[in-house]
């Protein structure tokens, strides 16, 4: 016994207290977001809350077997959880049931359950063990490529759901890659891909390589800080891509203003290299290589997504991203929900004294637009809040996981934190219209069992690691 | 084991802070510094006026206007914005007693004191202007426009459907659906309710105390339009369907045509009917009941949902197998001593090949041909043998559904092997225990809309498409592709032409042809009666047909129950039918015919309806 009382006295205090009055935030919250006068009792168990008040309880067990369980296992276990979960993934798109479209949750009678919110921790855990003694390769592709896979697979398995939410929460972490030593040129291409992706989507294609390309240029003269070397090689470039432009024009008649572009910076390539190779110019090397693959990756993108799919597919990205207004789906929620949190207020109207969200004109307002109960009837200064809140947990996390002498619990630490950080940022910044609408959850506030108990075991094997920082040096 | 990374920490650290802070000063603007979406919350409140859109229109296949809108208007409560008003003054404007107010706005109360709930449904035009006056003195109520379905003529009840409330059960299946929706029941209105309905929007105003309309809320900004729904082109003659229903009246029975080129319905009788206007709006419900209690059943839709034994029109199709399969010829003769066996027939010349026999609709002919094909040495049993019959049964449609856009359309019956493996034993079954299938009695049901099917597959001489109802969505919306894929029949198309060289003798031929009295002047008809046993009365009449011979145009199957032979009601019926679609007006020698159809009055003579469900 008395290593237990060990465990209890060298838990993050601080912590469970945030992830208790976030979760209890949440319950009322919930309460208040679907406030039926015929239902009062919040323990109503026929009524969303009272569903919610069960899926806390049974969470705190959760929590407490987590503590109790012996940090061992989670190393000896880690590969076969992942592997469990992987096939639980693959399995919800065969058995899942089908709810507008997505194969997301598996149903039993009266229960469901969301795969997706369990293999976040699980890809945290496999993430930790096979980084814990390669961290100081992660310069070298050998560790980098499977760690990407390791990081890849349970995305794209989201992404056939197709559920994008889960899909670009496993793509945060990166961020624990990036940590850990991977190359932030890795990092800012991957960022770029998917800013470029979202852009070449929205914005005419040849204003977006143009825009590029213009960057390009004042970042070389940002670099070189030569007004020669900026002027002779824009020049080369617009006589290239000018010739090409006349000639596609006038004779050839089949080459397109996007492969004249492409031809022309290949051409326009073969003049930089000497300059490049004279002056051994690195850095103009490599912007120069960041704009030749984004201009193929843009082309790439584009080439795949109008020739690749069919049109009701785009229309559903186009819909799911936020760009093709739905008069029933995205646009029309994040108007509503805009409207709520707006009519708030810097002080709120008052604890079940929302208006707007009793309207049932938000969708979801218990799950992925729970923020828009706490705006509305919290105000500004609630919204502070609950951002505060996020915010301190965030960094106590990334000071807990910055103390650990285990590789192994601070790779596991940043898992949480990245994983935490992106449905804390896309779920508020949707609710505001800052993000495209992309269903997630709030952690610990929206209202499901899967997403509480994921985030519940995701947070509390942390805790469980770091309560035994000082036992193993792993 | 130095962490030389220690300071990308710093990086992360400060992306959180960052987008905290681009969270907060977003939150900032829309909470505090713009109006937009914030409201003086003391007094004003918002309002959501759904825009119902309107339902599209439904059209016959030539632009003739079948279903359409008219306005009408809810009376809706918003509890908790209702004040001090003159309950009396509001009571007597609408006609109700306080009793009723009371029932009412307990009802609303129940179901949300802050969202709207409907008070009174589909109130007059007279009532809405007078209230709409008034509107300033009952805080908290506010007319909801919406639209009702109109019928331009009184028919196709059946094959149209009707729209109704969304129940308590498929809002919850449906996220789409809320309280007060309507949603298409049966027929083209169920089949293709996601193109009708069109999508709502909803318009925000500000309202203040007094429930008066302060103005939009955000300059409309918020507001979401709504889009009415597409339009149907449906593939029925609207005429020919209501000349079909008059023909039908007073008879219980069922007629389906079929243009056998594309697989579109032209019509579809179920008779008795009722006038789709009976099934709209507050006298809906009563109706409904009415309808439902009928002994009757007007509502229940013979065409697809009733399954018979077809009778001797199934003997065209036996011939046909009987070919393909090489047990017998056209020549191929069999004698008849009035009858077969237990089988009897009537008296005809002896012996007929497979003409004479399809024309005089011999029955003994039949039987030794199902004989052959069921004892085919090419198979080593008679259930292998009755399995290739069944597959070719198959594909023409029957024993399952057919894959129209009725949900509700019956498979009807072919049985298995299987089935008579265990009544007759695996290996001692013989072609004689199921000889009666030979001329469509026993254990098999068929459907009209199938026997209509296989009609059009026989005037293609070997090809079909689904039947369906619809032509097109909007103007020149595309339909399911499943309507425009074309089913090929494993039957050579020359053993289709002597089978309709019968069934064209079956009504145009000399001594002994069964159907003479559906032959037209100047229009080749092939036909087939048939008679459906009816344990519990007298027998169905039956008759399939399609005119003309050479480029069918139509395909039709007729039922009249308990009407006895198929030549004495069902084939006068289809030859007119025929005749008014090909030629628009029935010629003065078919006049007579015509007269005695409609004055037929067959409901009084009848015993209850078997069905098979
Ligand atoms: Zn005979």
């Amino acid at each position: 016994m008395k290593r237990s009382i060990n465990i209890w006295q060298g838990i993050d205090k601080i912590s469970i207290l945030l992830f208790l009055v976030l979760v209890i935030m949440g319950w009322f919250n919930i309460y208040a977001a679907v406030y039926n006068e015929d239902h009062k009792g919040i323990f109503d168990l026929s009524q969303r809350y009272g569903k919610q008040f069960i899926w806390i309880l049974a969470s705190l067990v959760l929590a407490v077997f987590i503590v109790i369980i012996d940090t061992r296992f989670y190393f000896f276990f880690a590969w076969l959880i992942y592997g469990g979960l992987i096939f639980l993934l693959m399995l919800v798109l065969i058995l899942g049931k089908d709810i507008n479209g997505a194969r997301s949750w598996f149903e039993f009678g009266q229960v469901s359950f969301q795969p997706s919110e369990f293999a976040k921790f699980g890809t945290a855990l496999v993430l930790a063990d096979f980084l814990n003694k390669r961290r100081h390769e992660l310069t070298k592709l050998k560790v980098i490529i499977p760690s990407a896979a390791i990081i890849l697979l349970p995305a794209i398995l989201t992404a056939l759901q197709p559920d994008l939410g889960s899909t670009v929460v496993f793509f945060s972490f990166f961020v624990v890659l990036y940590r850990e030593g991977m190359s932030p040129f890795i990092f800012v291409s991957g960022l770029l891909m998917l800013v470029l992706f979202f852009f070449t989507l929205l914005i005419n294609d040849i204003y977006l390589e143009i825009g590029i390309i213009v960057i390009a240029f004042l970042l070389t003269w940002l670099v070189t800080r030569k007004w020669k070397v900026f002027v002779t090689g824009l020049g080369i470039f617009l006589f290239i891509s000018g010739a090409l432009y006349v000639l596609d024009h006038f004779v050839i008649n089949s080459l397109g203003n996007k492969l004249v572009i492409l031809l022309s910076l290949i051409l326009s390539g073969i003049a930089f290299a000497y300059y490049i190779y004279q002056k051994k110019a690195i850095s103009v090397l490599i912007i120069y290589l960041f704009l030749l693959g984004s201009i193929i990756y843009i082309d790439s993108v584009d080439y795949g997504y109008s020739h690749l799919l069919k049109p009701h597919q785009r229309e559903r990205v186009e819909i799911m991203l936020g760009f093709k207004s739905d008069p029933h789906g995205t646009g029309y929620n994040v108007n509503q929900s805009m409207i709520s949190i707006g009519s708030g207020g810097m002080t709120g109207k008052g604890y079940l004294q929302g208006t707007q969200t009793k309207f049932k004109f938000v969708p979801a307002q218990s799950t992925d637009f729970i923020f828009c109960t706490i705006g509305e009837e919290w105000g500004f200064l609630g919204s502070v809040t609950v951002v505060g809140l996020y915010l301190f947990l965030l960094l106590r996390l990334i000071m807990l996981a910055e103390r650990q002498r285990s590789v192994f619990s601070r790779i596991y630490g940043y898992g949480v934190v990245s994983i935490l950080f992106t449905h804390f940022f896309i779920n508020i910044g949707m609710a505001i219209g800052l993000v495209p609408v992309i269903g997630i959850p709030l952690p610990f506030l929206s209202y499901g069992g899967s997403s509480l108990w994921g985030f519940t075991i995701l947070l509390f094997i942390f805790l469980r690691l770091d309560a035994s920082r000082t036992e193993y040096l792993v | 084991m130095k962490d030389i990374y220690v300071n990308r920490k710093y990086v992360i650290i400060g992306l959180i802070i960052v987008v905290s802070l681009i969270l907060i000063i977003k939150m900032f603007v829309i909470q505090v510094v713009e109006d937009t979406y914030r409201m003086s919350a003391d007094n004003n409140v918002l309002r959501y006026v759904t825009q119902y859109p309107a339902r599209g229109l439904i059209y016959d296949r030539n632009g003739k206007l079948v279903v359409f809108n008219q306005a009408a208007y809810d009376l809706m409560v918003i509890p908790a914005q209702t004040g001090k008003m003159d309950t009396s003054l509001f009571c007597s404007d609408l006609g109700i007693t306080k009793a009723i107010l009371k029932e009412k706005m307990k009802s609303a109360v129940t179901y949300s004191r802050r969202a709207p709930s409907v008070f009174l449904k589909q109130i007059s035009a007279e009532t809405y202007a007078k209230f709409q006056e008034k509107m300033f003195m009952y805080p908290g109520f506010y007319v909801q426009p919406r639209t009702l379905r109109k019928y331009s003529r009184p028919v196709a009840a059946h094959l149209l459907g009707y729209v109704s409330e969304a129940d308590e059960s498929l809002i919850r299946q449906d996220p789409y659906y809320k309280p007060g929706d309507y949603i298409g029941k049966l027929g083209i209105e169920e089949a293709y309710e996601k193109e009708l309905r069109g999508t709502r929007g909803v318009k925000i105003f500000m309202v203040d105390v007094y429930s008066r309309i302060k103005g939009s809320y955000a300059e409309g900004d918020m507001d979401t339009l709504a889009v009415q729904g597409r339009d149907i082109i449906s593939a029925i003659d609207l005429d020919l369907q209501e000349y079909g229903e008059r023909l039908m009246q007073n008879k219980t029975g069922s007629i389906v045509a079929i243009e056998p080129g594309t697989g579109e319905i032209l019509a579809l009788v179920s008779s008795p009917n009722y006038d789709p206007g009976l099934l709209v709006g507050r006298i809906r419900s009563e109706n409904f009941t009415g309808l439902q209690a009928d002994t009757l059943l007007p509502l229940f839709n013979r065409a697809f949902m009733a399954s018979y034994p077809p009778g001797s029109t199934f003997k065209p199709i036996n011939g046909l197998i009987a070919l393909q399969e090489k047990v017998i010829y056209p020549s191929t003769r069999f004698g008849c001593d009035n009858g077969y066996l237990f089988v009897a027939c009537h008296s005809h010349s002896s012996p007929l090949d497979l003409e004479g026999a399809i024309m005089n609709s011999c029955n003994s002919y039949f039987c030794q041909t199902y004989r052959r094909i069921l004892e085919n040495p090419r198979y080593a049993s008679v259930s292998e043998a009755y399995g290739k019959w069944k597959s070719y049964l198959d594909e023409f449609g029957f024993g399952k559904k057919l894959g129209s856009e009725f949900v509700n359309e019956l498979p009807g019956l072919i049985p298995p092997p299987s089935y008579f493996e265990r009544f007759y034993g695996k290996n001692t079954w013989k072609a004689l225990n199921v000889i009666s299938l030979a001329i469509g009695q026993g254990e098999i049901g068929t459907t009209p809309m199938q026997m209509a099917n296989m009609t059009a597959a026989i005037a293609n001489r070997g090809y079909f498409y689904t039947p369906h109802i619809v032509k097109s969505i909007g103007s020149g919306g595309r339909i399911d592709s499943a309507f425009t894929t074309r089913h090929k029949i494993s039957i050579d198309s020359v053993n289709f032409e002597s089978v309709i060289n019968g069934m064209e003798a079956a009504v145009n031929g000399g001594a002994g042809a069964t159907a003479r009295i559906a032959a037209l002047q100047d229009i080749i008809v092939c036909g087939k009666t048939g008679t459906a046993e009816n344990p519990h009365g007298e027998d169905h009449s039956v008759f399939i047909a399609f005119a003309p011979r050479d480029n069918p145009k139509i395909a039709i199957a007729v039922y009249v129950e308990n009407a006895g032979f198929g030549a004495t009601y069902a084939a006068p019926v289809a030859s007119l039918i025929i005749e008014k679609y090909l030629k628009g007006e029935i010629s003065e020698a078919n006049k007579w015919q015509e007269q005695r159809i409609l004055e037929l009055n067959l409901i009084n003579k009848l015993p209850a309806i078997e069905t098979e469900h």
